[in-house]
């Protein structure tokens, strides 16, 4: 069941844009993988590569022993990577309880009740009424919903775009819990972030992207060190060192 | 007046509302997959003259004739499914409303549609219970249908297309089936027509009875299949029951539908279900 996500020299193109070149990155079973990168790095090109939804120039993606690049979004979905979404893509006119029934929409047999509120449980929204209208929930709590969603799925692999997005930081500080509890059933979570914080609390390894390519790879507290980060994206490394 | 005489009087409009109320049935399968897919009246038009064909020039029986109507409308579907199947709204309406006036300019053109002047004298053979077991087979279907999984993947493609592949939904897949699941009905629709009137011509299912579907659809509320035969019931009646709205029957409508729209614009469902979807 737990299987490893692997890029291979992974390029996408959009137009004359190289949104992505030669990316390769794994994510394991279990941890948790940060990527980080300043706006318009391919962290969100990489995740829609990843589920279907941007065609690859170049390169191959693996989920354990399979290929899947190249297969419809759909496909990939029922073989096990979930995702959310930077901005939020509930179904925003159907109610908590359809939502969840959605991301379940590739399992067998029907989500009952109880099964939904395990999975408002496990993304840290318990108390949520299963027959709310998605839109109508508070930003936060759609945030949670989406990884509900995810959750439902059984993924193997789950990807998370700025999941902390306009959360304050007291909520900030919770999800990371709700990340860890989800590595720690043995899925490989896939996390971009751009709250440092958030990022060394929660990851396990880092991958920075730069122009659609890989500038650095480490652990946290490394990539927190390493000077050309700092220079792309942390902060000028005149600040840094002042 | 006793209920004989009603029926004598009013026979052939209690026929055509339970006509009208499968061809809202059939446009409401597609609605509620998001798909203005506009091509049922043309579906019906196509199984209509094939059933007539069917049983005047090769004898078919009735049943059978009505079954190879059906089979030919759902193909007609299924062909037209492909080459819209990137279409999306407004564009989606236009290719499929152009695919309906080539069903029509067609059957004003060759010689086995008997041309503009129509086909007569079509086996008059489908009788009011027919047409209401028809319509309460295809209701029960979609009541059926609507218990399945299949149900659910409609709705989520109707919300969020991309969404709903993020989570497993076949898209094309939905959007094919719901246009084959209507087309079909339309269909049956059709071949009712043709043999409870026995006279076809290629107006009959043009632009302007497409229209008149989506006006039904509207008025009961685009994601409700209930409510679309409301529309269709309601709309069919009106001009009959005020006299005066038989001669202003576009207009009519037409004021209707901006009621609805501006003042119920989900539909007149949205009266007896509160909230939901």
């Amino acid at each position: 069941m737990a299987s490893e996500l692997r890029l291979v020299g992974v390029g996408v193109r959009y137009g004359g844009v190289q949104a992505l070149d030669d990316v390769s990155l794994a994510v394991a079973p279990g941890r948790v993988l940060g990527l980080i990168g300043p706006n318009g790095a391919g962290k969100t090109t990489l995740i829609n590569a990843t589920t279907g939804f941007a065609t690859l120039a170049a390169g191959s993606i693996v989920l354990g022993e399979r290929r899947i690049d190249g297969l419809p979004p759909h496909r990939i979905a029922r073989a096990g990577i979930a995702r959310t979404y930077q901005n939020i893509r509930l179904f925003g006119a159907l109610d908590v309880r359809t939502n969840l029934a959605a991301g379940a929409y590739a399992q067998a047999g029907r989500l009952s009740d109880d099964d939904a509120r395990a999975l408002l449980a496990r993304a840290g929204v318990p108390d949520v009424p299963l027959a709310a209208t998605a839109a109508a929930l508070p930003y936060g709590d759609q945030r949670r919903l989406e990884i509900a969603r995810a959750l439902a799925a059984r993924p193997t692999i789950v990807m998370l775009d700025e999941p902390a997005a306009g959360m304050n930081p007291a909520e900030t500080a919770r999800l990371v819990t709700t990340i860890r509890a989800i590595a720690g059933e043995g899925i490989g979570v896939l996390l971009i972030e751009h709250d440092m914080a958030l990022v060394r609390a929660a990851c396990d390894d880092v991958v920075v992207l730069n122009f659609g390519a890989v500038l650095a790879r480490g652990t946290p507290a490394e990539i927190a060190r390493n000077p050309a980060v700092i220079d792309a994206y942390l902060g000028t490394s005149g600040e840094a060192t002042a | 007046m006793n209920l004989g005489t009603f029926y004598a009087q009013h026979s052939r409009l209690i026929d055509q509302i339970g006509i009208n109320a499968l061809l809202a049935l059939s446009l409401s399968v597609s609605l509620q997959a998001g798909q203005l897919a506009l091509a049922q009246a043309a579906f019906a038009g196509i199984a209509a003259y094939v059933s007539a064909i069917a049983a005047m020039q090769f004898g078919f029986p009735l049943a059978a004739a009505i079954a190879v109507a059906i089979a030919a409308a759902a193909l007609a579907a299924a062909a037209l499914a492909y080459p819209v199947r990137k279409l999306r709204g407004i564009f989606l309406a236009i290719a499929t409303i152009g695919f309906g006036e080539i069903v029509r300019v067609v059957a004003n053109n060759v010689d086995i549609t008997g041309g503009a002047e129509g086909l007569s004298g079509i086996p008059n053979d489908v009788t009011t219970p027919i047409i209401y077991g028809a319509l309460l087979l295809v209701a029960l279907a979609l009541v059926a249908l609507a218990r399945t999984k299949f149900a659910l993947a409609v709705k989520l493609t109707r919300e969020d297309e991309n969404a709903a592949r993020g989570v497993g939904v076949d898209v094309g897949m939905v959007r094919f089936a719901s246009l084959v699941i209507g087309g079909a009905i339309a269909g049956l629709a059709g071949a009712l027509y043709a043999h409870a009137f026995y006279f076809l011509t290629p107006t009959d299912f043009g632009f302007a009875r497409m229209e008149q579907i989506l006006v039904w659809c509207v008025i009961g509320g685009v994601t409700s299949p209930a409510g679309a035969v409301v529309g269709a019931v309601l709309l069919s009646i009106l001009p009959e029951v005020i006299r005066p709205l038989a001669d202003y029957r576009e207009l009519t409508s037409g004021l209707i539908l901006l009621g609805v729209i501006l003042f119920v614009p989900n539909g007149l469902s949205m009266l007896w279900a509160k909230r939901g979807v």
